[in-house]
């Protein structure tokens, strides 16, 4: 079947529905994809929040867990696990976080990272 | 004692939808067994028969042919039950009542293609809507709706046609 004979099975109001459904469509890709950028880190140890820190300017911050120190990196717009006792690294290696809900979970000294932004989604992104 | 005895009558509307249901559990165990990118991303051929039965016997048989098939099917699956058995329903019972209404459009304006659409976005609307308030109660699910909505879109479009073709060879 040719694509002209497919075309003539789509009716004038086919193309309306058809317009207005790909707009919607469309139209929910930046509406719902759209995070803006992370403002504040915060730190957990032991699933405590112990500091909630702007990503304003570049600090270090440093959290004792059960093996060691845990480094963490602020920076503007970002933040990062510099250094951390674990076995893995899984969380340094893991590198910045930029987005809005972006997690680093330095299990095995119970420590974690987490960015929010200006829209407070209360689980992690996918 | 008098032996009571029960009879049921099959009408001849009764073996249709039973023969329309075996045809669209038959597709959606075909599309089961196929692999997918994320769940939920499948081009719903089952729709394809339920389409058909709404535009030549209209919106009851359709919905008896889709709560069969949502029946059967997970039944067939071991999903009876399952998460995914509701989602399936929740997701029939949308595009059924969207249906009801888009069925009402002037048809020789609006066919198979718009009902397809309509049918496969309330499809997806009905799914996500369930799983936000039961399965994943969490706001990150609005994150995978554009995913959801474009491929439903897709599929309707491509269901929708194949439909539109069908009925014009049926008649």
């Amino acid at each position: 079947m040719r694509v002209k004979a497919w075309l003539s099975l789509v009716r004038t109001g086919d193309w309306i529905v058809l317009a207005s459904t790909a707009a919607f469509v469309a139209a929910s890709f930046p509406l719902l994809w759209r995070t803006g950028p992370a403002t504040y880190a915060e730190v957990r140890a032991e699933g405590q929040l112990i500091a909630r820190l702007p990503l304003t300017e570049r600090r270090l911050f440093v959290v004792r867990g059960p093996l060691g120190v845990t480094t963490i990196e602020i920076a503007p717009g970002r933040a990062r696990i510099l250094s951390d006792p674990g076995p893995r690294q899984y969380c340094v290696a893991q590198g910045w976080l930029v987005r809005p809900n972006a997690i680093a979970l330095c299990a095995p000294n119970h420590v974690s990272l987490r960015l929010t932004g200006p829209t407070t989604h209360d689980s992690v992104n996918y | 004692m008098t032996a009571s005895i029960i009879e049921l009558t099959v009408s001849a509307q009764d073996r249709r939808v039973a023969r329309y249901a075996t045809a669209a559990i038959a597709l959606a165990l075909t599309e089961a067994a196929m692999p997918t990118p994320l769940p939920g991303v499948k081009p719903g051929l089952a729709n394809i028969v339920i389409l058909l039965v709404l535009l030549r016997h209209g919106w009851r048989e359709a919905a008896w042919v889709a709560v069969l098939r949502v029946f059967a099917g997970s039944l067939l699956l071991g999903q009876l039950f399952a998460p995914g058995f509701f989602l399936a329903a929740a997701g029939a019972l949308a595009s059924l009542a969207v249906l009801a209404l888009a069925s009402r459009l002037p048809r020789e304006h609006f066919g198979p293609v718009s009902l397809s659409v309509f049918g496969a976005l309330a499809h997806i609307a009905g799914q996500l809507a369930l799983a936000r308030l039961w399965l994943l109660p969490s706001d990150g699910i609005y994150y995978l709706v554009p995913v959801f909505a474009a491929s439903a879109l897709f599929f309707g479009i491509v269901n929708g046609l194949i439909v539109a073709r069908l009925a014009q060879e049926i008649s």
